[in-house]
């Protein structure tokens, strides 16, 4: 990553996690509760983000077999179940508060559990196969496998329960954004900031995963 | 069994007969599958005693052990092929996919088989009436398909890897999440005797879930044979 983009990243982070508290909450019944808004969306963004760069990370490895794929694979999805636990856990934390109890299987609280299902299989599955080659190809079969799925899902949880989730926060049903401009421009901010820690963290983690892998091949 | 055949429908017959012919032999994998669904049967039907159930608590029971049982039999085809290293004869007779597809047929027997057995006495020892037969009929053919669809694959992954027997579940479970709750939601309609135009939005699911999954399967499956 340039530097340049990391100093911009630690003004634009100092700048939302300051203006979180000292902005009006972004819901006034609710409170302070809901300053938890400008970190748990973003969160679960990161977490859904990850699993598509997983996805195409995987499709890459099947049709060109280089091992960065798979290692950038395994990358995102150790980022996509960290990022989900930390949107799940302020979510439930969000929704004592909101709603009165941490866990109601509301559509998106169900769609994120599924999704940190997926991650979690994956990971086991990766941890059982011993060769390198073969963990790489049948991992990215599942992950793909999995990716196709999550259409189904979104077809079929909403009617479990209703959604307790305000749906016209960010966007309403006709797609326009409803938020007073303040509020909003802090949030986006943050959304992009999240999605650049999340590009930054991948890199890293990509290279701490090659030199693990390097290591243990010399030894 | 094999030959060597130069048509995909004659490959896939071939693993098929094969498959069931050392079905027939050893019987290991409906065994398995029928003592898993007794005994948790019975450890339900005891459990409730004479109390009635609901319907939806029915449906989440009657889909929650046709899981678990297909999850405790339908991997071993694959893995009994890793284990007697058979697997390398039949990757270099038959294309892929003709294995795929015969290996998808035993196994949506092998299902279609336990619920026969498994379903009529479910509603001998639970005491459930189905108020709408044919509607529950055609969701268990279905649902099954849709099952084996994806647990077929994800058998043929699991074959590969070192430890076998939880991971199956594991990975199956996420997959097969929204065709288990549109399933268990039309049985439910079924159980209370509604019509099919009630259970048309969980029909439409657990059709378009086995072709979707079976689609993904043919381009998929060719990157776990070969490895």
């Amino acid at each position: 990553m340039p530097g340049i983009l990391k100093y911009i990243l630690l003004i634009s982070m100092s700048a939302v996690i300051i203006l979180v508290w000292i902005m009006d909450p972004p819901q006034s019944t609710l409170g302070d509760i809901s300053r938890i808004f400008y970190f748990h969306v973003p969160s679960a963004w990161v977490a859904v983000l990850a699993f598509a760069v997983g996805m195409f990370n995987s499709i890459g490895y099947l049709r060109k077999r280089e091992m960065k794929f798979d290692i950038r694979a395994a990358a995102s999805a150790e980022l996509g179940l960290m990022f989900c636990i930390l949107a799940t856990v302020s979510g439930a934390f969000f929704a004592k508060k909101a709603w009165g109890t941490y866990w109601n299987w509301d559509p998106r609280q169900t769609s994120i559990f599924v999704l940190m299902l997926i991650y979690g299989a994956y990971l086991a599955l990766r941890s059982a196969i011993d060769s390198e080659e073969r963990r790489a190809a049948l991992s990215a079969v599942y992950s793909i496998l999995a990716f196709i799925t999550v259409p189904f899902l979104i077809f079929v949880v909403p009617r479990i329960y209703d959604s307790l989730h305000p749906s016209n926060t960010v966007v309403n049903a006709g797609g326009k954004i409803q938020m007073p401009p303040p509020i909003l421009t802090v949030f986006l901010v943050s959304l992009v900031c999240f999605t650049i820690i999340f590009f930054w963290l991948y890199g890293l983690q990509s290279k701490i995963n090659i030199y693990l892998r390097n290591k243990k091949r010399a030894v | 069994m094999v030959k060597k055949s130069s048509g995909f429908l004659a490959g896939a017959a071939a693993v098929l007969i094969k498959d069931i012919t050392s079905e027939f032999r050893t019987r290991y994998a409906i065994n398995a599958l029928v003592m898993f669904s007794l005994v948790t049967l019975t450890v339900v039907s005891i459990a409730i005693g004479r109390s009635n159930l609901n319907y939806d608590l029915a449906a989440a029971f009657l889909w929650v052990i046709i899981f678990f049982s297909a999850i405790s039999g339908l991997g071993q085809s694959f893995i009994k092929e890793e284990e007697a290293r058979t697997i390398y004869a039949l990757r270099l007779y038959a294309n892929p996919l003709a294995v795929f597809a015969g290996k998808f047929i035993f196994n949506s027997l092998l299902l279609l088989f336990l619920e026969l057995i498994f379903v009529p006495l479910f509603f001998i020892l639970l005491a459930v009436e189905c108020g709408n037969i044919l509607l529950l009929f055609l969701v268990i053919l279905l649902g099954s398909l849709g099952l084996t669809g994806a647990t077929t694959i994800i058998a043929a992954i699991i074959a590969k890897a070192s430890v076998k027997g939880a991971l199956f579940a594991v990975l199956s479970f996420p997959i097969l999440l929204p065709l288990l709750v549109a399933a268990i939601g039309a049985t439910e309609i079924a159980f209370s005797g509604g019509v099919f135009a009630d259970a048309v939005r969980d029909l439409k699911l657990l059709v378009s879930y086995p072709v979707i999954m079976m689609t993904a399967s043919t381009f998929l499956f060719e990157f776990i044979w070969n490895e």
